[in-house]
């Protein structure tokens, strides 16, 4: 009796990790399979039925695909939109989220419901509005209109997500400030934002994949700059037209090269990537 | 109560306290940052939009008003706007409940008390890291016909091969497909509603004898409900805008098979310079994930569970 109920236990875990691993080859495969195409010349990708591990292995695509496309220039036009984004999140967000989570002033419940009413707001509504707006003023193929509203607390989810750390700071750690004769600012400045170095990092990590990862911005509000063109436009610029990609390699190594940060991000901050986004299942 | 208040607020008046309203103000301060874009980047670009896609715009000249035709084109002449209404019901039909299904399922099965959770956790959310556009070029290489890794699978288990993005039959499932790679987020939202379950409900019921199905749908499923709900929500409002991975897979083809609704009006809006006639666009996709956002709220009472 025992026995069969151990038995049965054992043939339960086998069958879930079963399932488990299989889903995993599954997410795990497109990335391992990039990584493998990205070192292959592309008569070795022709080759059917595929090789795992290209003989000889080509590591020269990752230096080739420099010169084979503005691939420095683009780097530097997206860490000079992640710089922005970055800073402009963890500044002015965490400010916005100190005033609804420690100050009182009248009708803040309500701006703060507002707030979050934007969250569920379909980004296309501004798209074309924010496109005439940014013509009119002469932002268009430049990097203020990815870089700007960046620094003017643009995101919703990051407030929420500071603003609910800065709740749980004790309102003792202020009082004792006021009375040393701390304004508000020194204390967002000296008292909560040295507290609140894991909400800061997951903001900063979220905005890094935001920007990183941004496309359709820049997409239409730089189409006519070609030299600002962020590496996720620049790798959509290469993929060419019709069914196949043309050079895949240097594709692969391009898009490797792509994932890499964020993975080194992921590595190192994955608990909190982790409560971002168990953080964002909790607003609804 | 008015006389009650007026009264109040006289008191209040007639006190000095010019330290609470500096404050007050400080406290606008801090906020002003956000309310700024909230006005120049929210509510300018709402009003702006609902008052252009009554006018015949190409963005440069002068918007000239033209009443509701731009809706009457789209509900009764544009043959396009039909069809993606039609592509991206498909859409939504193929990945949000197949995504929410497989989401719930791997949080089930790796909160089953197993080894490993954090090294699987890990995995599945690993896609989700991936930039859109570098995703993208990897599903169409995946995806390719004569060197794709997909359809040497096929080969290997003797299926036949499939053109999956030049075959307007295939491009859909295949978008359905790729989507399906990055629920991790959906899955962590899930299984921290999991591991929220009180476990002394289980040994309750382990004690009355209910059987593994029971506790799953008489306690777990039950309970997860509000959860549930909130990854529907999400998936809905995502999957009505979604855009980028059709826009770079296919463009809308093969023979408009993908043409989402987004990307019918990105075409009307920067490819043919239509911002009236796009902005009728997006004003009906706005009043439509709007109304069903609250159709679905509304609807919860009915099946939602909270505690």
């Amino acid at each position: 009796m025992l026995n069969s109920i151990r038995l049965q236990n054992v043939v339960r875990r086998l069958s879930i990790h079963t399932v488990l691993l299989a889903g995993s080859l599954i997410m795990v495969i497109p990335l391992l399979w990039t990584l493998s195409t990205s070192l292959k010349t592309q008569q070795q990708i022709a080759i059917w039925p595929p090789e795992w591990i290209p003989n000889p292995v080509k590591w020269s695509n990752y230096i080739e695909v420099f010169g084979a496309a503005p691939v420095m220039l683009w780097i530097r036009n997206s860490l000079v939109i992640v710089a922005a984004n970055v800073f402009g999140s963890v500044v002015t967000c965490s400010l916005v989220a100190y005033g609804f989570a420690r100050m009182r002033f009248p009708g803040r419940d309500a701006l703060f419901i507002l707030l979050l009413s934007t969250l569920m707001m379909p980004y296309i509504v501004r798209l074309i509005p924010l496109y005439v707006f940014y013509s009119q003023i002469g932002w268009l193929n430049t990097f203020l209109p990815v870089t700007v509203p960046q620094l003017l607390a643009r995101n919703p989810f990051f407030i929420f997500l500071l603003r609910q750390f800065f709740k749980g700071i004790p309102f003792e750690l202020s009082d004792a400030a006021r009375i040393d004769g701390c304004g508000e600012f020194g204390i967002w400045w000296r008292i909560i934002l040295p507290l609140s170095k894991p909400a800061l990092a997951a903001v900063a990590i979220f905005a890094f994949r935001d920007a990183w990862d941004n496309f359709l911005a820049p997409l239409i509000y730089m189409a006519g700059a070609p030299h600002l063109r962020p590496l996720a436009v620049g790798l959509y610029t290469l993929r060419g037209g019709g069914g196949q990609l043309p050079d895949t390699n240097y594709l692969m190594a391009l898009s490797t090269l792509m994932v890499i940060p964020m993975l080194i991000m992921f590595a190192m901050g994955q608990r909190y990537f982790i409560r971002g986004v168990t953080l964002s299942g909790i607003k609804g | 109560m008015t006389a009650q208040s007026a009264g109040m607020g006289r008191a209040a008046a007639a006190r000095p306290q010019p330290r609470v309203r500096a404050k007050d103000l400080l406290g606008f301060v801090f906020i002003a940052p956000w309310l700024i874009s909230f006005l120049a980047f929210d509510l300018m670009p709402i009003l702006s939009g609902f008052y252009h896609s009554f006018t015949n715009w190409n963005a440069l000249g002068i918007a000239e008003f033209i009443g509701w035709a731009n809706y009457e084109e789209a509900l009764t002449r544009d043959p396009l706007f039909w069809v993606s209404v039609n592509r991206t019901l498909y859409f939504i039909a193929g990945s949000v409940p197949l995504g929410i299904f497989a989401a719930f399922t791997l949080a089930l099965l790796l909160n089953a008390n197993i080894r490993g959770t954090g090294f699987y956790r890990t995995v599945y959310y690993l896609p989700s890291v991936v930039p859109t556009v570098a995703a993208v070029i990897v599903w169409i290489f995946i995806f390719e016909t004569r060197r794709g890794i997909l359809n040497f699978g096929l080969e290997l288990l003797g299926l036949p091969t499939i053109r999956w993005l030049s075959d307007p039959n295939w491009a859909m499932p295949a978008l359905i497909i790729m989507s399906l790679w990055t629920i991790g987020a959906a899955m962590i939202i899930f299984l921290a509603g999991l591991q929220g379950i009180p476990q002394e409900l289980y040994e309750a019921a382990e004690v009355d004898g209910a059987n593994g199905p029971q506790r799953l749908f008489g306690i777990t499923v039950p309970l997860m409900t509000p959860t549930i709900f909130f990854n529907l929500i999400m998936g809905l409002v995502a999957a009505f805008q979604a855009f980028n991975n059709a826009f770079i897979m296919t463009a809308g083809g093969p023979r408009n098979a993908t043409l989402l609704y987004m990307l019918h009006l990105y075409n009307n809006a920067f490819r043919y310079f239509r911002m009236g006639y796009a902005s009728a666009l997006a004003v009906m996709l706005f009043i439509v994930v709007f109304g069903i956002t609250i159709l679905v709220y509304r609807s919860s009472d009915r099946w939602v569970y909270y505690s």
